[in-house]
């Protein structure tokens, strides 16, 4: 009920109640096993070949892996994850003249050190996530969250796109007979598989294989103290979101994967679309919980379990023995209210017990958006996108909107100044542009918070709401990239009447001057 | 067990808004803006400590702004103020009334009733209209379902029960608001729709798959052409609810403030909690749906209705009939679902006033109480 484009027509008449020893209905010879939505009910076979069917008809139906491309697969050690991960093998190993042709290798990040885990705990998960990762034969790289306080601060440029690759279905096709072409030129007499396992073996005798870098504990504390200087666990999980992020990129960057996949189910997208819209970033939905996430340039994010409820990937890791480790997170156990997306989540599950098509709907509602501003232009400055989430920056003030009022309102609560400030302590964090005296006089409370003053404006409206909540520093990376981009919009403000670029300032936040 | 979103909401309507601020002030705190008096209150919106006189100033301040920078008003208009007896609409009155004055928009202002005819609810809210009316000196219009319908509520929830009876009350209100508009010859009509009613729907529009209302949804004021179509506007569209009642405490307006009885049913609950649940772990969050609402955008070739008019009487409808026609016949001849769900294919025979098949009249009249 209450949904927009609901029939009522067929759902009046007499209820069937659902059964166990009713007909698979799909193969309608063999006794069904488990029912997934309203009256599918299907027998075990039936259930795996519509399983994988969806695993491939979403790869099919996106064309954007090419064959040949070394893809990582993103693991948590959860179980949509895990399933991904049996999915791909399952599709790599078949004999098939439709198999998946992709190189793939696995990264997992461990972030016990952020969610307060001992050394001993994180060996032992890092442990069983290695036998799984063996059993598969393929390049896994074990990566700490404390290494991405040492990372190098261009992993926020965002790269250009990878060769030209035009993304009509005929050049796709081409590419893949090519492919094949190719592989039966070069291997006559091996098959590819063991071609495949052939390239990964050599790999791993190139690169260490598994853990990249030892940590020490003062690593761990540097990363304990980052997170602890985060006052709420929203804007805790939000940052670990994205330092998460900016490892996976690393990794993919420098050991040369051009697409990544992430196991990201239907029911954890519909958390997430309404956790982003009331985290204030609705101008991202579309690549926050599309397909294909192209922000980052040469890495694309691919999604492919997003069609699949956590209830069918449960189903099929119980039935088929998929193994998969619970890894507590930042928010295991914590109160239904101690973060938006915690919120959300104990919001959604519990609303879709009463109507179950809400998952699917938000779905659905995912599925019509697309994003405000597609950078497709190559030629985009990098500052005009978030510094943080690599997303365009939606904070213009063109048209009245909801971002000018809240400024408005800053403003207006404050509006006599500096005497006020010293008590308040939250004066250079608002109503920057204006206050201009407070920032460069007041020497003794701004200088420590001059630093969050002027990441705002390269800052996405939501990620300047995590930043609001930081005491101290980010990470060093992120911070020198801060300073090469405002580098870079002075020069650019200084040189702007003789540029002939079309792209105008609107693209460059302003430092002084207007309010930001 | 269905789960009622009225539990937890009357929870928190029980707390007064205004006990939390006052146990947090035991120190004498000085006013952020004035620096002079000493703090009354903490603002829901930026938790900044305000005296009386600046709490009042900032908050007209800010609904004059949004008036003044989204162009809402032009001079020498008639504007009508959707009066319910409500907080928000007694705010509203109060504000417009004062910024015409202050600000000179030259604008006529008066009050618009609706009485739907809920016994207990509307009968009671309606005498605080009128005590308004007399309060600001304001020309008021009441109409009421009654005489535009010929159904009362409570006759409508009768027959239809207690699930769907909000989508008819809220159908046949907008265009009593339009049709009392007309009467009164309004140029624009304006609303107290505030914050947390835009954050509201736009949470809901995303969970019920509704694309199209999830557009237009956080638009400040309404596309203004067609006949019969009075433009209306949302000028407390950033004012926080909480904020809303600090204001109408401290002024000491009247208003009257309980829920429509028929209302702990509605799917609209659900998002209400939800969002009061995110107001309390991060207050910025209304504001922070409404930007996320305001920026959201449909990518192309997705299907949206066109605007036409309805058969029957005109109004502006993106079907044959408009929703409201189709209501009111399902209700006059007895089959209470006929509005509710898409059944396209029927308008045409209604408009033509063919009789429907047995099977149609079967599915159409079941209803679950």
């Amino acid at each position: 009920m209450c949904q927009v484009d609901e029939e009522y027509n067929g759902q009046l008449e007499h209820r069937v109640t659902p059964r166990v020893s009713k007909k698979c209905v799909k193969c309608k010879e063999n006794t069904a096993v488990l029912i997934i939505r309203a009256g599918d009910a299907f027998c075990r076979g039936c259930f795996k070949e519509y399983f994988i069917h969806k695993f491939r008809a979403m790869l099919g139906k996106n064309r954007v892996i090419f064959p040949g491309e070394k893809v990582i697969l993103a693991v948590s050690g959860g179980p949509a994850s895990s399933s991904m991960l049996s999915q791909v093998r399952e599709g790599l190993s078949r004999d098939a003249p439709k198999k998946l042709r992709f190189v793939p290798g696995i990264i997992y990040i461990d972030e016990g050190g952020a969610s307060g885990q001992s050394m001993e705990e994180r060996e032992r998960a890092v442990a069983q996530l290695e036998s799984v990762f063996r059993a598969t034969n393929y390049h896994y790289h074990i990566v700490h969250l404390e290494q991405v306080l040492s990372l190098p601060s261009s992993v926020l440029e965002a790269g250009s796109s990878a060769t030209e690759k035009p993304q009509t279905g005929s050049s796709y096709k081409a590419a893949v007979d090519q492919f094949i072409q190719t592989k039966k030129n070069q291997h006559p007499d091996l098959s590819l598989e063991n071609a495949q396992s052939h390239l990964s073996s050599l790999s791993m005798h190139e690169v260490e294989n598994g853990v990249t870098s030892p940590i020490t504990p003062e690593h761990t504390q540097a990363l304990q103290k980052l997170f602890a200087s985060v006052r709420t666990l929203t804007a805790k999980e939000d940052l670990l979101h994205t330092l998460r992020q900016h490892l996976i990129l690393h990794t993919a960057r420098t050991q040369g994967y051009t697409k990544v996949m992430m196991g990201d189910s239907c029911s954890r997208l519909a958390i997430k679309l309404l956790s982003n819209i009331s985290l204030g970033r609705g101008a991202s939905l579309a690549t926050d919980t599309g397909f294909s996430d192209p922000r980052y340039g040469d890495v694309v994010i691919v999604r492919p379990m997003r069609d699949y409820s956590s209830k069918e990937i449960a189903y099929y890791n119980r039935m088929f023995d998929i193994p998969s480790v619970f890894i507590p997170g930042l928010d295991t156990k914590a109160q239904d209210k101690a973060s938006i997306q915690h919120l959300t989540e104990s919001f959604v599950t519990k609303l879709q017990t009463d109507f179950p098509s809400t998952v699917s709907t938000i779905y659905r509602t995912s599925e019509k958006l697309h994003t405000a501003c597609p950078p497709q232009n190559t030629n985009t400055q990098p500052f005009a996108k978030c510094l943080l989430c690599v997303c365009a920056l939606d904070t213009k003030l063109e048209e009245f909107s909801a971002y000018q009022a809240t400024l408005i309102s800053e403003q207006l609560s404050q509006r006599r100044g500096p005497a006020s400030s010293a008590s308040q302590g939250q004066c250079c964090s608002s109503g920057g542009g204006q206050h201009q005296g407070c920032m460069t006089g007041e020497g003794g409370c701004c200088s420590s918070a001059k630093s969050t003053v002027d990441l705002k404006s390269l800052l996405c409206y939501s990620c300047r709401l995590t930043i609001k909540d930081m005491v101290n520093a980010l990470p060093q990376y992120i911070l020198s990239e801060a300073e090469r981009r405002k580098r870079r919009s002075q020069m650019r403000e200084e040189i702007s009447e003789f540029l002939l670029d079309e792209e105008e300032d609107e693209a460059i936040p302003r430092v002084n001057g207007s309010l930001q | 067990m269905m789960m009622s979103p009225a539990s937890t909401h009357t929870d928190i309507k029980r707390r007064s808004p205004l006990s939390e601020f006052r146990v947090a002030l035991k120190m004498p705190v000085l006013c952020s803006s004035c620096a002079e008096k000493r703090a009354v209150l903490k603002r829901p919106k930026t938790a900044h400590s305000l005296c009386k006189e600046c709490f009042f100033w900032a908050f007209e301040e800010e609904v004059h702004q949004t008036i003044v920078s989204a162009q809402l008003f032009k001079h020498g208009e008639t504007v009508g103020i959707g009066a319910s007896g409500g907080k928000d609409s007694t705010v509203l009155a109060h504000v417009m009334k004062v910024l015409n004055e202050r600000y000179n928009y030259g604008l006529k202002l008066l009050l618009l009733s609706v009485d739907e005819g809920i016994t207990g609810y509307r009968d009671d809210s309606l005498e605080t209209v009128k005590r308004n009316q007399q309060q600001y000196e304001l020309p008021l219009k009441i109409v009421s379902y009654e005489e535009l319908y010929g159904w009362t509520m409570d006759a409508i929830v009768k027959q239809v029960g207690l699930k769907n009876n909000c989508t008819f009350c809220g159908v046949f209100r907008r265009q009593a608001l339009d049709r009392g508009a007309m009467m009164l010859k309004v140029d624009k009509i304006c609303t107290g729709h505030n914050a947390d009613d835009v954050a509201e729907t736009v949470l809901m529009n995303v969970l019920r798959g509704d694309i199209a209302r999830l557009r237009r949804c956080t638009a400040i004021s309404t596309a203004s052409e067609g006949e019969g179509v009075v433009p209306r506007c949302k000028p407390l569209k950033y004012a926080y609810e909480k904020e809303i009642v600090l204001y109408a405490y401290f002024k000491k307006l009247d208003y009257f403030s309980t829920e429509c009885i028929y209302s702990p049913n509605a799917y609209r609950g659900h998002a209400r909690t939800f969002l009061k649940d995110l107001e309390a772990v991060r207050p910025s969050a209304i504001m922070d749906v409404i930007h996320s609402g305001e920026n959201l955008s449909v990518r192309e070739g997705v299907k949206m209705p066109v605007q036409g008019t309805c058969g029957r009487c005109g109004y502006i409808s993106s079907q044959a009939l408009c929703k409201s026609c189709v209501l009111l016949e399902g209700l006059n001849r007895g089959l209470p679902r006929l509005g509710i769900g898409k059944h396209h294919r029927l308008h045409e025979k209604i408009l033509l006033q063919q009789p429907l098949t047995q099977e149609e009249e079967r599915k159409l009249k079941a209803v679950d109480f």
